[in-house]
């Protein structure tokens, strides 16, 4: 038995280290002096104050959260109004289409949605000449597309847990339907709403595929940017934006969830 | 009986605002998201042209109407005759399905081991397992180039310690298209997996160690059979986007690691032939309905028991 679980926590072990000694290698590399991504040549920031005058990226890194923001609260918008269908109004004609198109993207290999989209974008602009140029609002289409599928799984799954009797009282009691839907079936909802606004906001800042299909000459989003560079290899710049947003998210990620067990416990509590 | 569907009705009458709310991202999903593939499907069954857009005017049905399109089935005889594609997808089916099994490997132990924990610790070796899920893929890989780079921290650490006198090739080559997807794909695996092996009750394993059971046995008979949904579903989460990745294979890959992603970017790209670029996407999809039917047959299920669960 002793044995059995010390090769058990080994292979725990492992993966833990898999998973984020890469991560912690890239943060290291993000604060190395020398120009040489391979060798050490002591602490600096200077990768940090090069990206500061580096014009290129912060006006992609602007767009790229421009497209993210905007793209994050259209998807929460149309992904819990689909959750709210598919769980609340029990069978309408369509919904087997519906469910369909809106659980595919997220199984959809990246690179088709992309080419698919395009053809979409030169097929509107050839037939009824919108969109006329491609950059941000194709971009953002595409992303609110693919997000709102996620974030329709997220509603989705908090609606299944979630008793409707409440809202079911108050409207017998004579509350009309959208009262009945803003002072209680949003609050209900609300950490699931946030959280699918974060996954898509964090989907949509993360996509290089899609975006550079439906991307025009003018627009290009951080993710591009660093892809383009990337294929050429390490550079120590690259790095520091990397550190960055490793920084940000895994932040976001580690206070969201505080957040939540604080709100689980207080409802243990309560109860 | 009556009266519960009277209720049902009026229930139904009150969500009306809802069916009319809803009209807007149904025609949201159809024109962006099924209306491509319909187009896709069109340009696919177009002839190549080298022009801008590269595919004859298959987009001119509005002014001539859809009898007058020249279509062909060229494009998909020419996957099926040129050895390159047949290639390629076989060796995608066979990088994504040993990069899944990799992860079932290294997976299963770990969300084994972190179904066991007090609540405390499982959560937080569960948020361990979601921070890097989160953090950008793109990212991610790129942290790879880093260390597998011929003068990366690996083959630095290496030549250090003594264990080798010349760098090893460890990138651009198919080990580091494993090692990348293995590492982007893992909580996906691990996930489903946990969130079966937490919901296991505990009393068969308990029952069949008090009836003599070796722990192996008691692993192999009772908890590897009833993870079998949880498996699956793991299985096909990593599975499925392996097999259409890109930004692995072109960061991480070799010239010579042929995936169907990448030659599909190529041939939009590179050579500009979007006709077969269509034809080799629509393949691709045929490839994967089989294992998203898979995946949305058990998603349904494990919906359906939870919700039966509850009620």
């Amino acid at each position: 038995m002793k044995q059995r679980s010390r090769g058990l926590l080994t292979v725990v072990a492992f993966t833990y280290a898999f998973l984020y000694v890469p991560i912690i290698s890239v943060m290291v590399y993000s604060f190395n002096d020398s120009r040489l991504v391979t060798l050490w040549g002591g602490w600096s920031l200077r990768w940090y104050r090069s990206l500061l005058d580096n014009d290129a990226v912060i006006e992609a890194a602007m767009l790229s959260l421009q497209i993210a923001v905007v793209s994050a609260t259209v998807a929460v918008i149309f992904g819990t109004l689909v959750g709210l269908a598919l769980n609340r109004l029990g069978r309408f004609r369509g919904r087997t289409l519906l469910t369909g198109m809106v659980t595919s993207p997220l199984v959809m290999p990246e690179i088709i949605t992309g080419i698919s989209l395009l053809f979409l974008f030169i097929s509107l602009s050839d037939w009824i000449g919108w969109p006329r140029t491609r950059g941000a609002t194709t971009i953002t289409i595409a992303h609110i597309t693919f997000s709102m599928a996620y974030v329709a799984v997220v509603i989705r799954s908090r609606l299944s847990g979630m008793d409707q009797s409440l809202e079911e009282a108050a409207m017998d009691l004579g509350g009309r339907p959208l009262a009945v839907f803003f002072d209680i079936t949003v609050p209900a909802i609300l950490p699931a709403m946030i959280s699918g606004w974060l996954l898509a906001f964090t989907l949509s800042l993360d996509d290089v595929v899609i975006a550079s299909f439906v991307s025009g000459p003018g627009a290009t989003t951080l993710p591009m940017l660093i892809f383009s560079k990337v294929r050429l290899g390490v550079t120590p710049d690259i790095n520091a934006i990397a550190t960055i947003i490793i920084l940000l998210v895994s932040t976001g990620v580690v206070a969201a969830a505080l957040v939540n067990r604080g709100r689980s416990n207080k409802s243990v509590d309560s109860e | 009986m009556k009266k519960l569907f009277s209720n049902l009705q009026r229930a139904d009458g009150r969500r009306q605002w809802l069916r009319f709310a809803v009209v807007l991202p149904y025609l949201w999903l159809l024109l962006f998201f099924l209306a491509p593939f319909a187009i896709i499907l069109k340009i696919s069954l177009a002839d190549p042209l080298v022009a801008q857009p590269p595919f004859t005017a298959l987009l001119d049905w509005a002014a001539t109407g859809w009898q007058r399109i020249h279509v062909t089935v060229d494009n998909y005889l020419f996957l099926f005759q040129d050895r390159y594609y047949i290639t390629i997808y076989l060796s995608s089916i066979k990088l994504a399905a040993i990069s899944t099994l990799l992860c079932l490997l290294l997976g299963y132990p770990v969300a084994y081991f972190i179904a066991r924990q007090k609540p405390r610790l499982r959560n937080l070796l569960l948020l361990g397992i979601i921070v890097p899920f989160w953090i950008s893929f793109l990212l991610r890989v790129y942290a790879w180039i880093g260390l597998l780079n011929s003068h990366g921290v690996i083959n630095n650490f290496l030549l250090w310690a003594g264990i080798i006198d010349q760098p090893l090739t460890l990138i651009y080559n198919d080990f580091a298209v494993y090692v990348g997807i293995v590492y982007s794909y893992l909580p996906f695996m691990i996930l489903p997996l946990y969130a079966n092996l937490e919901k296991m009750n505990l009393d068969l394993q308990e029952a069949a160690a008090d009836l003599g059971a070796r722990p192996w046995q008691v692993f192999l008979n009772v908890t590897l059979p009833l993870s079998i949904p949880g498996i699956i579903a793991g299985c096909l989460l990593v599975f499925i986007p392996a097999i259409g990745e890109f930004i692995i294979p072109a960061l991480l890959g070799g010239s010579d690691t042929l995936m169907i992603g990448r030659a599909l970017w190529d041939e939009f790209f590179i050579n500009r032939d979007w006709p077969v670029a269509s034809a080799v996407s629509v393949v691709l999809l045929m490839i994967l309905v089989i294992p998203m039917m898979w995946l949305q047959k058990t998603q349904s299920r494990a919906e359906s028991n939870a919700n039966g669960g509850a009620s």
